[in-house]
């Protein structure tokens, strides 16, 4: 026997929600209460624990849907009985009303395409005339029939009603709606329009959506600065492929957005006043370093946090990014994980490219841009030597920051990854 | 350097938690029985019998909150308020209560409710929104829980002074959060109870959030020292320690029943879970403080003393899990057979006898649904 479950309405008064991983497959024998989903609700990050024990016949929708509360979202085999599961449910109050094709109130189909939209009466009258008229009373009708109205293109107010003090009724629609037919050809018949070849809608949602209003509210409220600088690198590099042989970073990739990470730490330490935000009437520095570490994922770009990063040894920090990382292309990140950095780096060479000009996460004052690690021709020692360079790109807030501050940190970042001996003089 | 500079966020762990400071405790977070000089007395009838008892509520209430949690995430319930965490507090304290006393609660308190004979199948309808009431008051000594906060402080003391009149010798407790002692309400049930010395125990679960709001930030002083201004003598308790939770509690209502007037208990407890299955706490909440409670758990504890006794064995731990199981099996069961209820019955129970305006209102609302396609 089929069973399918729909989404419930998980906090209260929601109508959808993303479905953001499963956690079974089809196939996979289930017990109950066993977790099968995560669902990121506009309130919370939610587990589904399955309703069933049994086997996962089918998922209806792929993770990073939005989907409408009562929305089928899995089918169970279970044991027992033969009939599927097609009957009405009952209305709980947990899914909302009853879909439509599941029983009342049930409605005479739509016809696609027929009949003009019923004219919305206010707009299309003309204005000299509305002001000379008094404004008509509402037509009488209750909800359900005046959604029944709507569906068969029938305008109230032309229907005279027979209920109690000329209530239009259900039966006064329809026989409006019959007249009407009877009468005029509709244009109708013309079916629902073809879709749209030339173009494709994305509905936005989830972490498209933040990031949106982020970015939004960052860009415009921030006077962004960006200042660039371009660095030697090779000796880091040289520093992290020896590192990588020692025993304490056997079980870590240390990456050179590890050391950069480092270099960031060490810098704030001497030039604290980046490690802040503008409140309005004063600026607030936070003493730690909360280090937001921009991952994009499956999902979209998530910022998740690696906190008290200025008390982490290197190797530390290499797993810490390591795990974040993981953790955010999985989709597990915890919400209290994306929030509450104070100073962030995006890693763009990963992509390629050598630089750009990032823009703030919002509540932070500086955000660094790591390019790519390139072979270039450099001047060494006097000479031309193919060193490996980098481009840091750093924006600041210039409501808490100058130019030089900004100039100072980025610099003291670049001398660091140069030099990371002179870390040792910390 | 003249730049303001935040502090970071100060996370309160029960080490470093004032309202724990000198709390009555019996039980130690290690599971070591110790006396209290002044309260070891009420619970000295108390063994292990007794205590495998209580175990037993414990994991069963733990366990209807898991299963209801679950429910609500699976379209069965429309909300559910969790306790995790507060079992200790709930049940030491409604141990305590004699058949003919009278509760009256939150709507957190599913633990209360079950040590006084509410059904797990009579927990739920009201969650699943199909009734008012789940449980008729005077079978089991307990109102249906009240959702406006502080409100059954004073529904509490009002039938203290009921009793005063009776002459009984039973007692009214109010079940009430940190957050409700803000409320107007909480204070004119203290000035009444107060000044007519009536037999009622204010029950205060400080689980350190109302809501999203930090005890910190309502109150500078501790809960139990507000009582005094009422003229109302107070005891904190550690509320993850059952059996210093059932000793004051005992202690609060002995004092009633002797005509001593009311009693304030805080019971220092955490709120493990979210303020419903509609709230995210990581979103406020640190999650080392969550850690840190977490070593306090309340059956851990219990389980650590049982266990160094050598009373609560593998088999024994067993049984109480597949009951707590069974109970759980018989709640899920119980939810999702419930009829759906006809929308007609709304106006029962509204009056008493016949009442026109109702009627009028009932004709109104068949006249409404019939207006629907697919009538009833």
């Amino acid at each position: 026997m089929i069973k399918e479950f729909r989404l419930p309405d998980l906090g209260e008064g929601l109508t959808e929600s993303e479905l953001v991983q499963w956690r079974v497959a089809e196939g996979d024998e289930v017990g109950l209460d066993q977790i099968i989903a995560e669902v990121e609700t506009a309130k919370a990050m939610v587990e589904l624990p399955s309703p069933h024990a049994g086997v996962v016949e089918r998922l209806y929708v792929p993770p990073g849907t939005t989907v409408n509360v009562g929305e089928p979202i899995i089918a169970f085999r279970v044991a027992g009985g033969d009939e599927d599961d097609d009957a009405p449910q009952p209305n709980l109050v947990g899914y909302g009303a009853v879909p439509e094709s599941n029983g009342r109130p049930a409605r005479r189909p739509r016809r696609h395409g027929t009949a003009p939209a019923p004219e919305s009466e206010p707009e299309s009258r003309p204005v000299a005339e509305e002001a000379e008229r008094p404004a008509p009373e509402r037509v009488r009708a209750t909800p359900p029939v005046r959604r029944l109205a709507e569906q068969l293109g029938v305008r109230l107010a032309d229907v005279n009603g027979t209920g109690e003090n000329g209530l239009v009724t259900r039966q006064d629609v329809e026989r409006a709606a019959h007249a009407a037919e009877g009468g005029a050809s509709s244009p109708a018949a013309s079916g629902p329009a073809a879709p749209d070849a030339e173009l494709e809608r994305i509905p936005v949602t989830g972490v498209r959506r933040r990031t949106a209003e982020a970015m939004v509210a960052s860009a415009f409220t921030a006077p962004h600065v960006t200042m660039f600088l371009t660095v030697d690198v090779t000796a880091t590099m040289e520093l992290l492929e020896r590192l990588r042989t020692t025993p304490e970073f056997r079980e870590v990739r240390l990456t050179f957005l590890a050391a950069v990470a480092k270099a960031l730490c060490l810098a704030v330490a001497d030039h604290p006043d980046v490690n802040a935000r503008w409140a309005g009437d004063e600026i607030v520095r936070t003493r730690a370093v909360h280090l937001g570490i921009a991952a994009a994922t499956p999902r979209g770009l998530v910022v998740p946090v690696l906190r008290d990063a200025q008390a982490r040894g290197l190797a530390d920090l290499a797993r810490a990014i390591m795990d974040l990382a993981a953790t955010a292309r999985a989709g597990r990140t915890a919400p209290a994980d994306l929030s509450g950095s104070t100073i962030t780096i995006s890693n763009v060479g990963v992509f390629g490219v050598d630089g750009g000009t990032p823009i703030l996460n919002p509540g932070e004052a500086a955000i660094l841009a790591v390019g790519q690690v390139a072979k270039r021709p450099w001047e060494w020692q006097g000479g031309i030597a193919l060193r490996s360079v980098t481009t840091l790109s750093l924006s600041i807030d210039h409501r808490v920051l100058d130019g030089e501050q900004g100039s100072r940190f980025l610099a003291a970042i670049g001398r660091t990854l140069t030099d990371p001996a002179t870390a040792f003089t910390r | 350097m003249s730049h303001a500079v935040a502090a970071p966020r100060a996370s309160r762990t029960p080490d470093s938690d004032p309202a724990l400071r000198g709390a009555i405790r019996i039980l130690t977070p290690a599971g070591e029985r110790r006396d209290d000089p002044e309260y070891g007395s009420h619970v000295a009838d108390v063994g292990d019998d007794e205590l495998l008892a209580l175990y037993d509520d414990m994991v069963v209430v733990r366990r209807i909150d898991a299963e209801a949690t679950n429910l609500q995430r699976q379209g069965e319930l429309a909300l559910w308020p969790p306790l995790l965490g507060q079992e200790a507090a709930q049940i030491g304290s409604a141990r305590a209560l004699r058949s003919d006393d009278f509760a009256f609660t939150s709507y957190r308190e599913n633990g209360v409710a079950y040590c006084r004979g509410v059904t797990p199948a009579e927990l739920v309808p009201v969650w699943r929104g199909v009734t008012a009431s789940g449980w008729d008051p005077y079978r089991v000594g307990m109102a249906t829980p009240q959702v406006i906060i502080a409100a059954q402080t004073l529904h509490a003391t009002g039938y203290a002074l009921g009793l005063q009149y009776d002459g009984s010798d039973a007692a009214a407790i109010a079940y009430f959060g940190d957050g409700a002692t803000s409320e107007g309400d909480a204070s004119e049930a203290l000035v009444f109870a107060a000044s007519y010395k009536a037999p009622v125990v204010f029950f205060c679960q400080n689980n350190h959030w109302a809501i999203s709001e930090p005890v910190s930030l309502q109150s500078g002083s501790s809960l139990a020292g507000r009582a005094a201004g009422f003229g109302v003598p107070s005891v904190t308790v550690d509320g993850n320690d059952v059996l210093a939770v059932l000793a004051v509690t005992r202690a609060a209502l002995a004092r009633a029943r002797a005509g001593g007037g009311p009693s304030f208990i805080e019971a220092v407890t955490y709120r493990m879970g979210p303020h419903t299955t509609a709230d995210d706490p990581t979103r406020y909440r640190d999650p080392e403080e969550l850690e840190a409670w977490r070593r306090l758990d309340p059956i851990d504890r219990l389980a650590a003393h049982l266990s160094a006794r050598g009373v609560l064995t593998d088999e024994r731990r067993a049984a109480v899990t597949a009951h707590a199981a069974e109970v759980a099996h018989e709640m899920r069961a119980a939810c999702t057979g419930l009829p759906e209820p006809d929308p007609m019955s709304l106006f029962e129970h509204v009056y008493t006898t016949p009442h026109p305006g109702i009627e009028r209102q009932k004709a109104r609302y068949a006249r409404y649904l019939d207006s629907f396609e697919d009538a009833r």
